[in-house]
């Protein structure tokens, strides 16, 4: 017998489904937003202390400018209102240039290997030590570098092409990972239909498989590139710091942006005692601040260049 | 440019266990020959034999001889590459390379081997080829979309077409209808027909009202029983096979009386 309430043969939803539904609905927007909190509120944070440094010109007032970018910390000391990030720019953008000129054709080939040649025990302990290096802490593999070149070249070796390496032990295993997985989702019969057509096996990697996942591997590479770009305890023993424009990754200390931002936080305020000279107390704070924000600049210009590239690269589909 | 085939008592491996026994058959040049039997009972897998694309599959092996025109396949110093530039493969399931246009999958046998040929000579062969699969009238203002813009079917005639564009002397089609629905399925159908006059044809297929329509020869495979090797049962005159089989087993599996 139909009870009073139902008034269609296929009843109505339950009052408890509906209570669960609604309870669910709020939970999940409920933790969407909680997510978004630190996001938001860290972008604001940097953004807004992040300008202080540009509205500070070389005499001490408040104008916008950005002499920021385009100086370097030579010559700067004390409370002077000037002094940049170019140097460190350089330094961060040559040293994860080169770190990732080492590191993904050694990912992308070891890559390779474990998805199209590798079997048995030589492949188990590639992926083992794969997963090891994941875990390594960066401090390591920058004690790791440092210890490397002391050895080959000599004691207290700080050059670029060391942190580079430094960055480079944390890059690997990312690069491989995510080529890896992007390599296995190439469908099989993409390379039967090219070793039916007479492509050796080689070739067949090269441009079928390899091409196909030409994508995923752009996008891991940016996201293994994002994973690095922000170390600082390597690059801090591997590379050391330095005031001025160093562009020789093979000669001499230089800049980064991490570790500028530590320098100058570590240096506190200024202090202002003559009146004569333009100084600003809080200024290394602000040089602080405002190389995060460019520094997560960066960053989003890297994944928006990805981004492009891989939809570039992407398999093409509809008319 | 079309050659016939024979297979000297062959047996297939996976690893350790006989896929395939003791098959020997003749393939007629310029011919049409079907393979049929119930699931699993190797068919699929001694065509991928003819080609040596068997052995891409890691552990797999084959003894025995295949002859093309009296050279063996599986002789000393006979580079598997080079076979499968003579013999060529349709698969399953339409597989176009998705990163390229429908013009450069059918001249991807071409362009992914590093061979260089002149625009004019590109665009003769995607032309030829394309017509030879029938594909042409359908395609010819959309060379430059992908291939994976096209339907099932013409998917399947774009896999054809690049098979062909190679000019191999045996064309291998694994089931080639299987995915596609009846108008595509006759599209097939009639090519087939039509590269008869310059290809050996093999073909594997479920449906046997299709092995009666397009083929000249019929083999049957059957299995005794899961974990047991695939054997050829009998092969003859596609007509023979199904009016008047030799084995029991045939007209049993023909008429729909098998297991």
């Amino acid at each position: 017998m139909a009870s009073q309430t139902t008034t269609t043969p296929f009843g109505q939803v339950s009052a408890r489904r509906k209570a669960v539904n609604g309870a669910m609905t709020v939970l999940i927007y409920g933790a969407f937003a909680l997510a978004l909190i630190p996001l938001l509120w860290l972008s604001a944070t940097v953004v807004s202390r992040g300008v202080d440094r540009f509205m500070v010109d070389g005499n001490g007032d408040e104008k916008f400018n950005l002499d920021f970018l385009n100086q370097s910390m030579r010559g700067i000391f004390g409370g002077m209102p000037e002094g940049g990030i170019a140097h460190a720019i350089a330094g961060t953008l040559s040293i994860t240039l080169a770190a990732t000129l080492i590191s993904v054709p050694i990912g992308l080939l070891a890559a390779v290997y474990l998805v199209e040649y590798g079997k048995g025990t030589l492949k188990r302990a590639v992926t083992f030590l794969v997963d090891v290096m994941t875990g390594i802490p960066s401090i390591v593999a920058g004690l790791f570098a440092y210890a490397v070149f002391a050895v080959v070249v000599g004691p207290g070796t700080k050059l670029g092409i060391v942190g580079a390496v430094a960055l480079s032990l944390l890059m690997i295993p990312v690069v491989v990972r995510a080529t890896e997985e992007m390599l296995k989702l190439v469908p099989n019969e993409l390379r039967e239909a090219s070793y039916a057509l007479g492509v050796p096996k080689w070739l067949t990697i090269l441009k079928v498989v390899i091409r196909t996942a030409a994508a995923g591997i752009t996008t891991g590479v940016t996201l293994a590139i994002a994973r690095v770009i922000g170390e600082t305890a390597p690059l801090l023993i591997a590379v050391g710091v330095a005031d001025s424009y160093n562009l020789n990754l093979f000669d001499g200390r230089m800049m980064t942006l991490p570790v500028y931002i530590v320098s100058e936080w570590r240096k506190g305020d200024q202090p202002c005692n003559n009146p004569e000279i333009a100084c600003v107390p809080e200024i290394t704070e602000y040089r602080a601040w405002a190389a995060a924000l460019v520094l997560i600049l960066i960053v989003m210009a890297l994944n928006l260049v990805a981004r492009l590239v891989s939809k570039y690269f992407s398999p093409k589909t509809g008319r | 440019m079309s050659k016939r085939i024979d297979v000297n008592n062959l047996n297939v491996f996976y690893g350790d266990f006989l896929a395939v026994e003791d098959v020997s058959l003749a393939i007629e040049s310029k011919s049409v020959t079907a393979f049929i039997g119930p699931s699993g009972c190797g068919k699929s897998t001694f065509l991928r034999t003819l080609n040596r694309m068997h052995e891409v599959i890691p552990g797999a092996r084959v003894e025995g001889e295949v002859l093309m025109d009296g050279t063996n396949l599986y002789g000393p110093g006979v580079d598997p590459v080079a076979v499968r530039r003579h013999v060529g493969m349709v698969f399953q399931r339409p597989n176009p390379f998705p990163t390229m246009s429908i013009a450069e999958n059918v001249v991807a046998g071409v362009k992914l081997n590093n061979k260089r040929m002149s625009k004019s000579d590109v665009a003769d062969l995607v032309e030829s080829s394309l017509r030879g699969a029938n594909l042409w009238e359908e395609v010819k203002d959309r060379l430059d979309k992908p291939g994976s813009s096209l339907s099932g079917g013409q998917q399947q005639r774009l896999c054809i077409a690049r098979a062909i564009a190679i000019k191999p002397d045996v064309l291998l089609m694994d089931e080639p209808c299987s995915a596609l629905d009846p108008i595509s399925t006759l599209a097939i159908e009639d090519l087939i027909h039509e590269l008869k006059s310059e290809y050996t044809i093999v073909i594997v297929t479920h449906n046997m009202q299709q092995a009666a329509r397009v083929s000249d020869r019929t083999a049957f495979f059957n299995i005794a029983g899961t974990g047991k090797p695939g054997k050829l049962i009998e092969m003859d005159d596609t007509t023979t096979i199904f009016s008047a089989p030799a084995e029991k087993a045939t007209e049993d599996y023909i008429s729909g009386r098998f297991g």
